[in-house]
């Protein structure tokens, strides 16, 4: 008997490994929901208007939660504008704010976004951000550094300053924040292209593509 | 106490080593293949290490390859302390090359990216701790259970 007993002991560890491996899989998979038709950028109940850049009517839009001190999302939105280039007309892109709480300057960064929005310069903003995430990331006068990019894109610094502190900006990205947890959220970016979530294993430059593709091809066929 | 059981319990500590290390590796091997390591969400330096090009060999998981390495040091280990003399053949030789990964791990950690994930140091402690058994393994040959 005690001959066998490492086979068993064997067997039955690679079995526990599969299995719990297995369990942990499907616990930690991300379930994150479709957007709804009632949520969706056509339907009315969606009370703020979102940020959209490109073709207001292009056949595939491509939404995201984004955090503005995540790197991925610093290395995507780089992609984002490879993207745009390559689909034009075809492509729109929506951006929505999903602060992490691990990131400590992403929720004032979110609101520096939203307080540029109010001037009309969500985008550039969001470009500056990304484009020196590593800089406002790590240092000890953040605010500064915001105020000093609403100067470089040419914002009215007094109102940029007293909107970062609005009750608008913050109720914005809390909005953002809120429909995401409702979609199941957890991780940034996370994307939907057509309003179906993209997988986080194509979360990547082939599998990006990919998806927009067959979400175009969907849409000649209808 | 003799030599043969002071091997005895050093195969039993190794596979118990071993399982703590298997454990580990399943867990990051889980993470990777939900994409849970390519987005942020959990530790910012755990992202910035296993959604790293390093954290992959040919688009799989280095983890996967831990999963593998923990598991034959285990088995190895078992049959080892079951008194399986060709097991220790194989039992050295493995943990030699994880000892090796690990040490390169921990560069590209150190040096190339700057983050440290804490499951991959846990990963590199148990390693560490095998190595330090099969040093510490008396020489001479196993008494053969067959």
């Amino acid at each position: 008997m005690k001959r066998y007993l490492p086979f068993v002991i064997v067997t039955l560890v690679a079995l526990a490994t599969i299995g719990s491996g297995a369990m942990l899989y499907r616990a930690k998979r991300p379930h994150v929901s479709a957007i709804p038709e009632d949520k969706t950028l056509s339907a009315k109940s969606d009370a703020q208007s979102p940020h959209i850049r490109g073709n207001p009517d292009a056949p595939v839009t491509l939404e995201e939660y984004g955090d503005f001190q995540c790197p991925p999302c610093g290395m995507f939105a780089t992609f984002l504008g490879q993207l745009e280039k390559e689909y034009d007309s075809r492509l729109r892109v929506v951006f929505r704010n999903f602060p992490l709480k691990v990131h400590e300057h992403a929720r004032e960064a979110a609101l520096a976004a939203e307080a540029a929005g109010l001037q009309g310069r969500f985008w550039e903003m969001h470009d500056v951000l990304y484009r020196e995430q590593e800089t406002w990331s790590k240092a000890p006068n953040t605010r500064e550094l915001f105020e000093s990019y609403a100067g470089t894109i040419g914002l009215d610094l007094d109102k940029f300053k007293k909107d970062m502190d609005s009750e608008q900006a913050s109720a914005r990205v809390e909005a953002d924040r809120q429909r995401g947890d409702a979609l199941g959220i957890q991780t940034t970016p996370t994307m939907f292209i057509n309003n179906q979530p993209v997988d986080p294993k194509d979360r990547n430059p082939d599998g990006i593509r990919a998806e927009i593709n067959a979400a175009l091809q969907k849409k000649s066929q209808t | 106490m003799t030599v043969s059981r002071f091997r005895t319990i050093i195969y039993v500590v190794a596979a118990i080593v071993s399982l703590a290390g298997l454990a580990d590796a399943t867990y990051l091997s889980v993470q990777a293949l939900t994409g849970e390591t390519l987005g942020c969400g959990g530790s910012p330096d755990c992202f910035r290490v296993l959604g790293s090009s390093y954290a992959r060999i040919g688009g799989i998981p280095v983890a996967l390859f831990g999963v593998l390495a923990y598991f034959s040091a285990f088995t190895f280990a078992t049959f080892a302390a079951f008194g399986y003399g060709r097991a220790r053949t194989f039992l050295i030789p493995t943990i030699g090359a994880m000892f090796l990964g690990t040490l390169w791990l921990l560069y590209v950690q150190a040096f190339l990216l700057h983050a440290y994930c804490r499951y991959c140091l846990f990963s590199a402690a148990t390693t560490f701790l095998l190595a330090g058994l099969v040093i510490a393994l008396p020489p001479g040959r196993d008494r053969s259970a067959s």
